[in-house]
């Protein structure tokens, strides 16, 4: 077994000091090591999407880095986003417009569109299904995932409420 | 009075966890002492095990156990048996460990457990293990030739069993007269469920208790309790607690006894600590048991006036290595029975050969029958449609079932209780603008686009069934289900369902039905489902059987609840119960609203019961078990605009519409989302998904890099409306939801795309049409046409 390495992330707001084999995945140090299982891991190729997290205010796949790459940087996971008492317009989307059936890659699609938001506030529907292309969601046929990131995008320009199909 | 919630597109209350990172799955759990399995798999789809030498993963560092077949067989673990028995079935063996032969790649030949999962997958990469290989098989058709290589020794022709429903004389007699016939060879593709949510199971066993906690991915705990205690370990029934906590995704592969979950529930006694396992997607691919994979012939006889007189149908349905919970059920009963379809056709006859193959086991997957059904039969309808120069939809409204014919009884067992199918056939006709959409194609070819339209009308089965029939057809279950509504002294109501809720909402739409029953806040309403050590029996939800039978049980609970409210409130208002109503979320004598008692009084007098009639018990709650009387049957119609490149072959879906027939809504949010992901899997199937195995049982699409999930830019939005025709039998008139979708979408899209390439003389080509092989048929056709 390779020797351990000492990392600092910051993650939520919140400093750790780990030790970790070289090895161990990011997606795996926040769940196993920080017991932040918000982020799931739904494949092992890199390509459902569930384990997106914000780092350094970047959407990456957190099994496509390991922990010691983390080193140093700033972490958001779906813990931090928002909390139910005070949502992220994207969480709030995702919640209004049923953009979730089964849950589980809810965590990853929502910092995924939280990620397209910063760059893009006010993306077409076009743009919004291929930023999404890296995340799979198996429940909702994407309509309303849809839906939810036309919400946070219309909330966030101050457009309250606004169901942008309807 | 409170707000009628029934019909209103509710907020889900499961939402708020999900969307901050807190849902509870299996996989999130992490008990004291924790330690973690990982499988040897077989890479080889048919060998022999010679030896296994355990001794290095043994002696790994972390290493607790390495666990055989021949040692759970020693210690008494018996095979896992199938919940679905036709005359004549071959059920060989299924052993969680194998430890003769391994059958098909992912096969588990031994099990490491250890401190990490790290070191549990490190370890069982050192398990040396002798395998002789043997030829395998992986086709159906290949499996059945002579002299193919054997999956069981004991089952020499590979054959699992054979099938047949109606009257072949009289079909053969309407095939000899027929004015027209077509025939169809068709293959449907063999899909990989692929929940989002990988398959974990999380074990623990209490010494002093000699009990056991299985925490798995579920679609219904109760049944994976009866067959692990009274089947496979013998463990005391009431000595194993199943629950399945959020579960992400099921579309059936959740429903059945899996290895693994035996293999945890041994090695936690075994060891004395809790054993967890989870799938890496790619054990998924191999071990998730798939869906269709059929190799048909089918056949569609018509008289001069252009009505379907037969339906002939002949299916390999490869049923892989081995038998899983409800595998047998799914090709024939599940299927045979779908093929009058919305159609008024008099004779059909459909005969099953189910080999076993070197593959993953082959079982329910949304739809689960139904969508094989509907895709041959539409396939046919369209191919007869244009050998008739019909226009198909002009074809489908001659031969549909007319309104006044229900009850209708099919030639395939079925029947219909309800239905009215031209009026829902017309909504989508002109919700869509059918007539323009044509001009628009006849414009469009004339410009080199190739746009195709595809129209169903389906009808499914589902709302798994009266106990009684579905046991005379051979199911080793009932399928019933039961609730308990439990009152609380502060007026606060638990549901408990046997079904299962693992992205269907119930915990929203339940609640909102027992709220208006109740006459009370939804808020005051919590269900609880998943457990157990918490729930009266129930056999789970898939066949879309969780509104019509669940839903059924909790509302003959709640009724139970109410006749027992108005005892007590006649009691305390000193008047008749027969005298007591319940109106505006009050027990009040009638005509005198001001004598009235409400809920929160009663339920607490039910508990205090100081002041209470002398012959009624404290307490209120009320459990009911339903049996439905038939079968619910959901119908609709679906169309979807494609246009196909003919340089690339590429098709792009352009519309999809859809109105579908569910009874009424409970909640349309939650009925829409339902409706929307049917319909992508469904389109799934038809463009982009396939698990291919090499002829020598290697899956050649064992993950996403190659297996082709439909992403957010494969579909467009989806334009949906419903009718409503209520179902007779239950007591809300609901019908299910959860497969229409995939039932009717594949045949849609499909025909769709074989209606755009139809200038270029394509019949019918097979699913998924992928660039590739549009492409190709259309330069065959056109050099086809370039030599004539």
């Amino acid at each position: 077994m390779a020797e351990k390495v000492q990392i600092k992330v910051v993650v939520n707001g919140v400093e750790h000091h780990s030790e970790v084999e070289p090895r161990l995945l990011l997606v795996h140090y926040l769940r196993e090591t920080l017991g932040l299982t918000g982020t799931h891991v739904g494949c092992d190729t890199s390509q459902c999407g569930a384990c997106t997290v914000h780092l350094d205010g970047q959407a990456v796949k957190s099994c496509t880095l390991f922990a010691v790459q983390a080193d140093g940087s700033s972490i958001t996971t779906i813990e931090g986003l928002g909390s139910v008492d005070k949502l992220h317009p994207v969480q709030e989307g995702f919640w209004e417009m049923h953009g979730l059936q089964c849950g589980f890659c809810t965590p990853g699609m929502i910092m995924a569109a939280a990620d397209l938001l910063n760059r893009n506030p006010q993306p077409s529907e076009e743009e919004i299904r291929h930023a999404l292309e890296g995340n799979l969601c198996r429940c909702t046929g994407y309509h309303n995932i849809v839906r939810a990131v036309q919400y946070a995008a219309n909330k966030m320009a101050g457009k309250v409420g606004v169901a942008a199909d309807d | 009075m409170a707000e009628k919630l029934f019909g209103k597109a509710m907020k889900r209350v499961e939402d708020p966890r999900f969307i901050t990172g807190t849902g509870n799955y299996t996989d999130d759990m992490t008990l004291p002492g924790m330690v973690h399995a990982a499988m040897v798999r077989s890479p080889y789809a048919h060998a022999r095990i010679k030896k296994i030498d355990t001794s290095k993963a043994q002696a790994h560092p972390g290493v607790l156990a390495v666990i055989t077949g021949q040692e759970m067989k020693d210690a008494g673990i018996n095979s896992i048996p199938t919940g679905w028995l036709h005359p004549g079935i071959k059920t060989p063996p299924h052993y969680a460990i194998t430890f003769d032969k391994a059958r098909h790649v992912g096969d588990i030949v031994a099990a490491v457990i250890a401190e990490t999962r790290q070191i549990a997958e490190d370890a069982a990469q050192l398990v040396e293990v002798d395998y002789e290989p043997l030829p395998a098989v992986s086709l159906g058709s290949e499996a059945l030739k002579p002299g193919a290589p054997a999956v069981h020794d004991d089952v020499p022709d590979n054959v699992c069993f054979t099938w047949s429903i109606g009257d072949k004389e009289a079909v053969d007699r309407a095939f000899a007269s027929a004015y027209k016939t077509v025939k169809l060879k068709l293959r449907n593709n063999r899909l990989v469920p692929n929940a989002m949510e990988p398959r974990a199971s999380l074990a623990q066993y209490h010494k002093a208790s000699d009990e056991y906690t299985l925490w798995t991915t579920s679609q219904n705990p109760h049944i994976h309790r009866l067959l692990i205690a009274a089947f496979i370990m013998g463990i005391p029934e009431h000595k194993l607690r199943v629950i399945a906590p959020d579960v992400g995704g099921g579309f059936g592969s959740k429903i059945y006894q899996y290895p693994e979950e035996i293999i945890v529930l041994y090695a936690a006694k075994k060891l004395g600590r809790p054993v967890k396992w989870t799938a890496r997607r790619s054990e998924s691919f191999v071990t998730d048991s798939h869906g269709r994979d059929h190799e048909t012939v089918a056949e569609m006889a018509v008289d001069q006036n252009g009505k379907i007189t037969a339906v002939r149908v002949d299916t390999i349905a490869n049923m892989g290595a081995y038998l899983t919970t409800f595998a047998p059920a799914v090709p024939t009963y599940l299927y045979g029975c779908l093929l009058a379809g919305t159609y008024t056709t008099p004779h059909i006859y459909c005969h099953v050969t189910a080999p076993f193959t070197h593959t993953t086991p082959v079982d329910a997957y949304r739809g689960a029958g139904r969508p094989e059904a509907t895709y041959l039969l539409e396939r046919l309808v369209d191919v007869m449609a244009h050998e008739l120069g019909m226009d198909p939809v002009e074809f489908r409204r001659k031969n549909l079932i007319p309104p006044d014919a229900f009850p209708y009884q099919t030639p395939v067992a079925l029947q219909y209780d309800s239905g009215n199918y031209e009026a829902n056939l017309d909504k989508a006709l002109e919700m869509v603008g059918y007539k323009q959409l044509r001009q628009q194609q006849e414009e469009w070819r004339k410009q080199g686009r190739y746009m195709g339209i595809g129209v169903v009308t389906y009808i499914e089965a589902c709302g798994l069934a009266p106990s009684a029939l579905v046991g005379s057809l051979g199911a080793q279950a009932g399928q019933w289900e039961s609730a308990l509504v439990r009152v609380m002294p502060t007026g606060k109501v638990e549901v408990f369902t046997g079904t299962h809720s693992h992205g269907q909402g119930h915990e929203t739409a339940f609640a909102q039905v027992v709220a208006d029953e109740l006459q009370i806040p939804v808020e005051d309403v919590v269900l609880v489902h998943g457990d157990t050590g918490r729930m009266p029996y129930g056999w789970g939800s898939y066949g879309s059987r969780s509104a019509p039978t669940g839903l059924s049980a909790i509302v003959l609970a709640t009724r139970k609840i109410i006749d027992k409210a108005k005892k007590i409130a006649a009691h305390l208002l000193e008047a008749a119960p027969e005298d007591i109503v319940h109106e505006n979320g009050k027990f009040m004598v009638k005509g005198v609203p001001d004598k009235a008692k409400t809920f929160f009084e009663i339920a607490l007098q039910a508990h205090l019961a100081h002041n209470y009639p002398a012959d009624l018990e404290p307490g209120l709650e009320a459990t009911h078990f339903y049996d439905p009387k038939n079968f619910v049957y959901p119908f609709g119609t679906h169309v979807a605009v494609v246009e196909v490149d003919p340089e690339t072959g590429k098709v792009k879906l352009l519309r999809y519409l859809s109105v579908d027939d569910c009874g009424p809504v409970i909640n349309p949010l939650i009925a829409e989302g339902q409706v929307h992901g049917g319909i992508a899997q469904g389109l799934g199937q038809a463009l982009l998904e396939e698990a291919v195995y090499d002829p020598e049982g290697q899956i050649l699409s064992g993950n996403f890099l190659e297996y082709t999930l439909p992403r957010a830019d494969d579909l467009v939005q989806i334009e949906h409306d419903h009718t409503v025709t209520p179902c007779p039998h239950n007591p809300l008139g609901v019908k299910g939801i959860g497969e229409a979708g995939t039932i009717a979408s594949t045949a849609a899209i499909a025909n769709a795309v074989m209606d755009a390439l139809r200038p270029f003389g394509i019949v019918h080509l097979d699913m998924p049409y992928t660039p590739e092989k549009v492409w190709r048929a259309i330069q065959h056709s056109r050099l086809a046409q370039a030599a004539d």
